[in-house]
């Protein structure tokens, strides 16, 4: 700051460090954050795709195969919930190669990048 | 890693080094609760964590010498991935995260030394950390929410007529979250270990002629293994970040 403000040092430093962080938080936010950078970078993203795809199947037919042996239908419900844990394993992916995250309810997708096209930045401009 | 006396010998197997040992014997109530090396290198790395932040952070200059910057980084690191991901009320769970981004970067960075032991190596372990999250994300989910956190599992702007249809789908995508997050680290750190030792056999193998080859292939997955090391520890927690957002933000 200019030489002429002396006698009060704290104020100053404290409003120059609030508005130093206030700009780094814009800066970050406007780079999409790092975050987001790294996680849809193309190695972050293959090395998650893969198994999001698998790990929905098999909790599929684990259900399937589970509730069978339960209500004693054999094969027909582990043939039900291996169609729908492909389902879910594709929507899996679906998410993660498109929003961000790996969320549940791709409401949270659509409702995200609504949010993020009304305010100046999604979730990640801080404060939300 | 690289222990070609083990791999050469040839009554090794490159999957020898994800044997548990038990160290010290103990049984508690009929259960076998020994102190294993895995176990070890857990406390190895909890001590390397808190020595790493305690030390490093003892002079607490205004100005951080390298020590101190790397600690400064690494919180830094992790509080703006829970800030961009969660927001402003993710703070509380910081602690809860960093200790898990620590834990598990040092987990896989510290089985990277050698004759050392990876404990993110066994699903055992990743398996416990991811339910462990499922479970306190999905309690956090029903504290904030109460019932209406089953709306989580009602994609909005669906007709009434597909909701049997979308709600198992969605149901079954939740539970493959505990799955996917534990089955990535595992995969990725005994893969990469496994293609490691298996190089490195090469290398005593092939002897003083050939062995140039895979050698340079080890120093290059070295590389690789350290670069994925740090990306799986980042990938876990931000994902824990994801489902914590989640589970605060249902709308």
């Amino acid at each position: 700051m200019n030489q002429g403000t002396e006698p009060a040092p704290p104020d100053d430093f404290d409003a120059r460090l609030a508005r130093a962080r206030e700009r780094r938080r814009e800066r970050d936010a406007g780079a999409a954050g790092r975050s987001g950078r790294l996680a849809q970078s193309g190695f972050g993203l293959a090395l998650r795709i893969g198994v999001e795809l698998v790990a929905a199947l098999a909790v599929g037919i684990g259900i399937g195969l589970l509730l069978d042996r339960w209500l004693g239908t054999t094969p027909w419900l582990m043939v039900l919930f291996f169609l729908l844990g492909g389902a879910a394993g594709i929507f899996n992916v679906i998410r993660v190669a498109t929003g961000m995250g790996g969320t549940v309810g791709y409401r949270r997708a659509g409702k995200g990048a609504a949010k993020d096209n009304g305010k100046d930045r999604g979730p990640g401009a801080g404060g939300t | 890693m690289a222990d070609p006396g083990h791999a050469g010998g040839g009554g090794h197997s490159p999957l020898a080094q994800f044997e548990i040992h038990s160290l010290i014997p103990l049984q508690l109530g009929g259960i076998d609760v020994s102190y294993t090396n895995s176990a070890l290198v857990m406390t190895v790395a909890l001590l390397a964590a808190t020595l790493f932040l305690t030390l490093g952070m003892r002079r607490h200059a205004l100005v951080p010498g390298r020590w101190q910057s790397m600690a400064e980084m690494s919180y830094e690191f992790v509080a703006n991935l829970l800030r961009d991901t969660v927001g402003h009320e993710g703070r509380a769970y910081f602690p809860f995260v960093f200790t898990l981004f620590m834990f598990v970067l040092l987990g896989n960075l510290l089985g990277l030394v050698p004759y050392s032991f990876t404990f993110t190596s066994h699903i055992v372990v990743t398996f416990t950390l991811a339910i462990m999250i499922f479970i306190g994300v999905t309690i956090l989910g029903f504290v904030k929410h109460g019932l209406h956190f089953f709306s989580f599992f009602v994609p909005p702007g669906v007709s009434i007529v597909l909701w049997p249809l979308m709600i198992p789908i969605e149901l079954i995508s939740y539970l493959s979250r505990p799955i996917s997050l534990s089955v990535r680290l595992f995969a990725n750190m005994t893969a990469g270990h496994t293609m490691l030792k298996v190089f490195a056999g090469f290398v005593v193998s092939l002897g003083v002629i050939g062995g140039w080859l895979p050698l340079a292939f080890v120093i290059a997955l070295t590389g690789l293994e350290l670069l994925i090391a740090v990306l799986q520890a980042y990938v876990f927690t931000i994902l824990t970040c994801f489902y914590i957002k989640d589970a605060l933000h249902l709308h």
